[in-house]
């Protein structure tokens, strides 16, 4: 399926922002947004809900949390309890200070790198992926917002016109 | 749009737009390298080589050829892992815990202070590592099923809970660093024209497109790392901390400890930032991102975490005499230390670490680079009498006198120590080289409320 693709090109983050704001205030879907660093307030704006990946990072450092406990329950008291110095430990629950540590430090791995990786999988960021950014200059200093003629009952002729008035650089139009 | 008071000193100095922010730090990376940058990694590889030669020697002849003896048991290598692991500690403080107060400064030094932070960590596992003497059997360390029983490592131990945290921040650190130099690279890729490098910042860059759901990702990424890389920070040297404050020698076994040696790291952690920030500004022209007020915050930082060092210093020493121990009089503070064989090793631990930094409560002083490299310079060296102090004044008297005894260092303590130093420059430079040393994408978002010239605007439409 062919569609029609218009990016507006922005040479300053307000002006962008101010330009999103207006088209989408009639009626326009902005379907993506190309930045070289994040345009606060922009979210809402296009429609983006809030992401998930804290959610999942805390799974991540529950389920460290759980596995940490269990495996020195494991190691320490069930497998092979030993005398420390006249300090038994044959209970966890007379050892369970001394576990606080390692706890804490493998609850933060697993919360770290679980949510690392969830995040590079989620913007399928990996290596040897190919950028899909319109233009190159959108990593420096241009602002680009996306619009798919699909995605719009407005045509791309009627969106050029606003976004012409909303101070845009320039306009490129591919088809996909 | 966030406005700032204009009484606040600009961060970004001269009439900069998006563009030059991205021009003024990949110029370097486009650019040759400067003569005096292949002097200096010169330098640097000759001094890893020689520190990795000495290694193998180490290795291959039995932890023998250190000047360690009975009574001194721990001396340089525990003191230089101590040393490299609180250096380490700026840089996720700066850019997990300065985030989350959300400081504006710390965006020119980040990268930069992360970047230390990973390589000090590097350099500080190395010791521990080594001493093992059989290195072949590192891996002893992880509760891995054996053929002994299976036998299981000791989780009340300090020393695995040591593994566990310098493997959790080292990791920890690396994943925060990289995720923030993604949106970076990308940047560099799209600009370069060369097949080879535009290819090689390519797969670095992971295929970053900046498209707003990845930023949105980024920043929530950015934010949970911090939480989680804080507590991160304080709990790394308090666990280093508790090494010794769970034994019971002397001096070692102190309360104090675990606040203490955090203050302490975060102490010669800047130190260091400062001297490699002071250098690089200078050679790469980033005099308008690493301004003077940046080097005068980090002043502040240091100027508190040095009186908390100074006022446990002071708690020691009390304590010590108070507490009526005998045992407690040739402990590392304590007036027997002052006066005995290692008195210059106690003196030059008040001196730089106390004293010279008090200079800082002058504003010229503090603000001027010339001294602030000197006295950084000065911190860490006094950092490293302290950790040298705690493990051999503490040891260097055992409760026999007739076991009383001196440490001196071998040339393969020394060679290991300075080889490290060579292969932590070596790190950094090619760091500094090849990657972007401010993250100057998270720079442009401050541009309009803290750039020079905005704020000049913003002064006078009032």
């Amino acid at each position: 399926m062919s569609d029609k693709i218009l990016y507006a090109v922005f040479g300053d983050d307000e002006v962008a922002l101010n330009a999103a704001k207006k088209v989408t205030s009639e009626g326009v879907h902005v379907s993506d947004v190309f930045s070289p660093f994040p345009i606060h307030g922009i979210d809402p704006v296009i429609g983006l809900k809030r992401t998930r990946i804290a959610i999942a990072a805390f799974i991540y450092g529950t389920l460290g949390t759980i596995l940490a406990l269990s495996g020195m329950y494991y190691f320490m008291i069930y497998d092979w309890p030993q005398d420390f110095g006249g300090k038994p430990n044959f209970t966890f629950v007379d050892n369970v200070t001394s576990f606080v540590p390692i706890t804490f430090e493998f609850s933060v791995l697993l919360a770290a790198h679980g949510m690392a990786v969830t995040f590079l999988f989620r913007n399928w960021t990996l290596p040897f992926m190919k950028a899909h950014n319109p233009i190159p200059e959108s990593t420096d200093d241009k602002f680009v917002l996306e619009f798919r003629a699909s995605e719009n009952e407005k045509s791309l002729e009627e969106i050029k016109a606003m976004v012409e008035a909303g101070g845009v650089e320039r306009i490129i139009e591919k088809e996909a | 749009m966030h406005q700032e008071a204009s009484i606040r000193e600009p961060l970004i100095l001269g009439e900069k737009t998006y563009k030059d922010i991205t021009d003024d730090v990949i110029r370097p990376i486009e650019g040759k390298a400067s003569k005096l940058w292949y002097i200096f990694f010169t330098v640097a590889v000759i001094t890893a080589l020689y520190g990795i030669g000495q290694i193998l020697y180490l290795l291959g002849t039995g932890v023998g050829v250190w000047g360690l003896n009975k009574t001194i048991n721990w001396a340089w290598d525990i003191t230089n892992f101590v040393w490299w692991v609180g250096i380490g500690h700026a840089g996720t403080l700066i850019s997990a815990v300065l985030l989350l107060f959300r400081q504006k400064w710390r965006m020119a030094i980040n990268r930069s202070a992360e970047a230390m932070t990973i390589f000090a960590v590097f350099m500080a596992g190395i010791f521990p590592m080594i001493h093992m003497g059989r290195i072949w059997m590192a891996y002893w360390v992880l509760p891995l099923p054996n053929q002994f029983g299976p036998l299981w490592v000791n989780f009340n131990s300090p020393l695995l809970w040591d593994v566990f945290a310098i493997s959790t921040y080292l990791s920890v650190s690396l994943v925060f660093w990289y995720i923030g130099l993604i949106p970076d690279f990308a940047t560099i890729r799209d600009r370069l024209k060369k097949p080879l490098p535009k290819h090689i910042y390519s797969v670095l860059s992971f295929g970053w497109s900046g498209s707003a759901k990845q930023w949105q990702r980024f920043e929530e990424v950015s934010l949970v790392l911090a939480g989680l890389a804080t507590p991160l920070v304080f709990s790394v040297h308090s666990i280093v901390s508790m090494d010794f404050a769970t034994s019971v020698v002397p001096g070692w076994h102190s309360t104090v400890f675990p606040p203490y040696f955090v203050a302490g790291a975060v102490f010669s952690g800047f130190a260091m930032v400062q001297n490699l920030v002071i250098v690089m500004r200078k050679v790469m022209h980033l005099e308008n991102y690493i301004t003077i007020k940046h080097v005068e915050y980090m002043n502040i930082v240091v100027i508190v975490v040095g009186g908390i060092v100074t006022v446990a210093y002071l708690a020691e020493f009390i304590m010590a005499w108070y507490s009526g121990n005998p045992y407690e009089d040739f402990i590392y503070l304590s007036w027997d230390a002052a006066r005995g064989p290692y008195g210059w090793a106690f003196w030059s631990l008040i001196i730089f670490n106390n004293l010279i930094p008090q200079l800082y409560w002058i504003k010229k002083i503090r603000r001027n680079l010339y001294w602030t490299f000197l006295i950084s310079i000065g911190i860490n060296i006094g950092m490293w009498f302290e950790r040298f102090d705690i493990i051999v004044l503490c040891l260097n008297r055992d409760y026999l006198p007739s076991s009383w005894t001196m440490f001196y260092p071998t040339a393969t303590d020394i060679g290991i120590y300075v080889g490290t130093l060579g292969i932590f420059s070596t790190f950094f430079l090619l760091f500094t080289r090849y990657f972007p040393v401010l993250a100057f994408n998270e720079v442009k978002t401050i541009l309009k409320s803290s750039g020079e010239q905005y704020k000049k605007q913003h002064q006078d439409n009032h």
